[in-house]
């Protein structure tokens, strides 16, 4: 193996791992000492053309993501029924939503089904990834592992439904086969989150898993070579390298996986609608309610910048936590 | 190179092999074959029921092939049968405009992934390879609009589209996607970063100005990567159900999936026409369904990339 290769093998700081992103650094690195010698020779500016390639998309930029962004910010502190005028009210909103109880509901909801999804989902898919690389990396199973993450959240929750359903669904027959008793999955009041949860972790485990396995084609082939020279098995191979080596891709995931999973709300709205009683009345579904359904828009505003500030406070956690910034094959 | 490449997994072929027979490569297949089947039995049962007779379907819960086989439940989603037909196989008769949503949905996908694709691209360009001060700062703030969740934006958005008079309607839904997302000039910016200089500068040499060298070098060049892009965006924006619910909900602009869920929540709570939810449910999958079997190993390949999304 030339250095050269050895080079281009090794992932650097949180980079994206891919065929194209291996293939490409060697030219770009090529590229890097004539960039500057073009560039002093001729030195121009090209200002004006790249002002004009990137007009469209700055419109777009400024108008559906800075002003909403200043405005959610703004409706928070508003009192501001969507047919009305927005009345400032400073924190009033935040005050409330320390005494709403719904509000405590919702969070702690959202939490039990953050910890299951998240939970179940990595475990599986580091699972999942390490069999596909040892057994096989044929395209075909990764396609069929990949299909749920390509139909809608509600058409997953649909059918999930349908399967789960109490009198004719199939589980609950298959359950009443084996002698227990028929649990209504989407109805019960203990089993309805997990069953959320779950739905949502079928839906997204091969993707997820697809995600661990090209971090796990960014491990060089050496260090297993050289740990089964020194006569370590697969398992303590796995504890002792292969995770702490996928420590940064996995970091990245999570925080991606988390940041998505604190905002569920398709599967809540086309199943359980939050029921029964407040079981599933997630973050998300419950500033739908505040927002769309009782037009209290400055509370909804007040409760989505709260969810913001847990999210971005999660995403600098766990990135700290995970040191997702160095790896460790240095 | 491809010397290397051979010898280095001729390797641990060799071992590989040794370990074809052992329990625990036994135990690993048995897991991955469990997995697909709870992977993929979902996607069977929706056919089957899709090919049942709601009405007979209690009959024979557990049956693994379709009950009562019929083509009905297709035939009353997409408005062919006769309204007695569809109540006597447990339909609800009322009529479901589908062929609406479904017109709705590739609107409002495709025009979103054209513009989104389009004006990105061009965006990319600039922040790849055009030459000018503060482009790097620029990018910068552009990405940092990725660590903004998407619920906190929708509701100010909702307000934008609506004080634009353009609430229930096509135009509203587009718009917001329609001019950019951070990811989408991300992406492509990677793979115009990729590309030779010299191209360029022969160009340039030919008296091409940086427009004419994009659209006619750089853009052709550039298929895999945007197909992909294009790919990712249309499935994304086609499964999209918050936002369409929110400025959408009416008869006209429902997208499938907002009519999927009103469809589900106006069958009788008793009994639901499961043979026609399960048709529904298969034709709002088929479009993605096709493409992903026309550009698998694209998507595939794609997956570890977007992972830094």
């Amino acid at each position: 193996m030339t250095p050269a290769m050895t080079a281009g093998r090794l992932p650097t700081k949180g980079n994206a791992v891919s065929a194209e992103s291996i293939v490409k650094r060697a030219p770009r690195a090529k590229r890097s000492g004539r960039d500057s010698s073009s560039r002093s020779a001729g030195g121009r500016s090209e200002l004006v053309p790249a002002l004009i390639f990137i007009a469209p998309a700055t419109i777009g930029f400024l108008v559906f993501y800075v002003y909403p962004m200043i405005r959610g910010f703004y409706f928070s502190m508003t009192q501001y029924n969507v047919l009305g005028t927005p009345k400032w009210i400073g924190f009033e909103n935040f005050v409330r939503i320390g005494k709403d109880p719904l509000f405590w509901n919702a969070l702690g909801v959202t939490l039990e089904y953050v910890v299951l999804n998240i939970g179940f989902q990595t475990v599986i898919a580091l699972v999942l990834a390490v069999m596909m690389q040892r057994l096989t990396k044929s395209v075909i199973l990764r396609g069929a592992l990949l299909l749920p993450w390509l139909i809608s959240n509600v058409i997953a929750a649909m059918v999930w439904f349908w399967l789960l359903d109490y009198q004719i669904g199939l589980v609950n027959q298959f359950i009443e086969w084996t002698g227990a008793n028929k649990i209504a999955f989407f109805g019960d009041s203990f089993w309805a989150i997990p069953t959320i949860a779950f739905v949502n972790v079928w839906r997204h485990m091969g993707y997820t898993a697809l995600l661990v396995f090209a971090g796990l084609q960014t491990i060089p082939k050496y260090v297993y070579e050289a740990a089964s020279i020194d006569g370590s098995s697969e398992w303590s191979s796995f504890w002792r390298m292969t995770l702490p080596l996928l420590r940064p891709v996995l970091a990245m995931i999570l925080v991606i996986t988390v940041t998505g999973s604190f905002q569920v709300f398709d599967t809540v709205a086309v199943t359980t609608r939050g029921g029964p009683v407040n079981v599933t009345r997630v973050l998300q579904y419950y500033i739908y309610q505040k927002g769309f359904a009782e037009g209290q828009f400055g509370y909804a505003s007040a409760i989505s910048v709260v969810l913001f500030l847990i999210l971005a406070v999660m995403a600098a956690l766990q990135l700290r936590l995970l040191r997702a910034g160095d790896s460790d094959l240095a | 190179m491809t010397t290397t490449t051979v010898h280095d997994s001729a390797k641990p072929q060799v071992r590989r092999h040794h370990r074809r027979l052992s329990p625990g490569r036994i135990l690993a297949w048995a897991a991955m074959i469990a997995f697909l089947i709870v992977t993929l039995f979902p996607f069977y049962w929706m056919l089957r029921t899709a090919l049942s007779t709601t009405r007979s379907l209690p009959s024979a819960p557990n049956s693994l092939l379709p009950v009562d086989f019929t083509w009905g439940a297709f035939e009353r989603v997409l408005g062919l049968g006769t309204k007695a037909q569809a109540v006597a196989e447990g339909g609800s008769g009322a009529s479901v405009n589908f062929w609406l949503y479904l017109r709705n949905s590739f609107v409002y996908a495709g025009a979103v992934t054209l513009g989104q694709v389009f004006f990105c691209s061009m965006a990319a360009y600039a922040f790849a390879r055009l030459r000018w001060p503060g482009r790097n700062l620029v990018f910068g703030v552009f990405l940092g609009a990725l660590l903004v969740p998407p619920i906190f934006t929708s509701l100010p958005n909702f307000i934008l589209v609506k004080n634009l008079g353009l609430l229930n309607t096509l135009p509203g839904m587009i718009l917001p996607g329609f001019l950019m997302t951070p990811f989408a000039i991300f992406f492509l910016r990677q793979f115009f970063l990729g590309i030779s200089r010299e191209i360029e500068e022969s160009a340039a040499l030919d008296g091409a100005g940086p427009w004419r060298t994009f659209f006619r070098i750089i853009l052709p060049m550039s298929t895999a990567p945007v197909t992909t892009l294009a790919i990712l965006t249309f499935i994304a924006t086609w499964n999209d159900y918050f936002w369409p619910l929110l400025v959408g909900n009416n008869e006209q602009t429902r997208v499938l999936t907002v009519a999927l869920g009103v469809f589900r929540s106006q069958t009788p709570a008793g009994s639901p026409d499961w043979a026609g939810l399960m048709a529904a449910t298969l034709i709002a999958a088929a479009p993605v369904l096709v493409l992903f079997f026309a550009f698998a190993r694209k998507i595939i390949d794609s997956i570890g990339y977007s992972g830094v999304k």
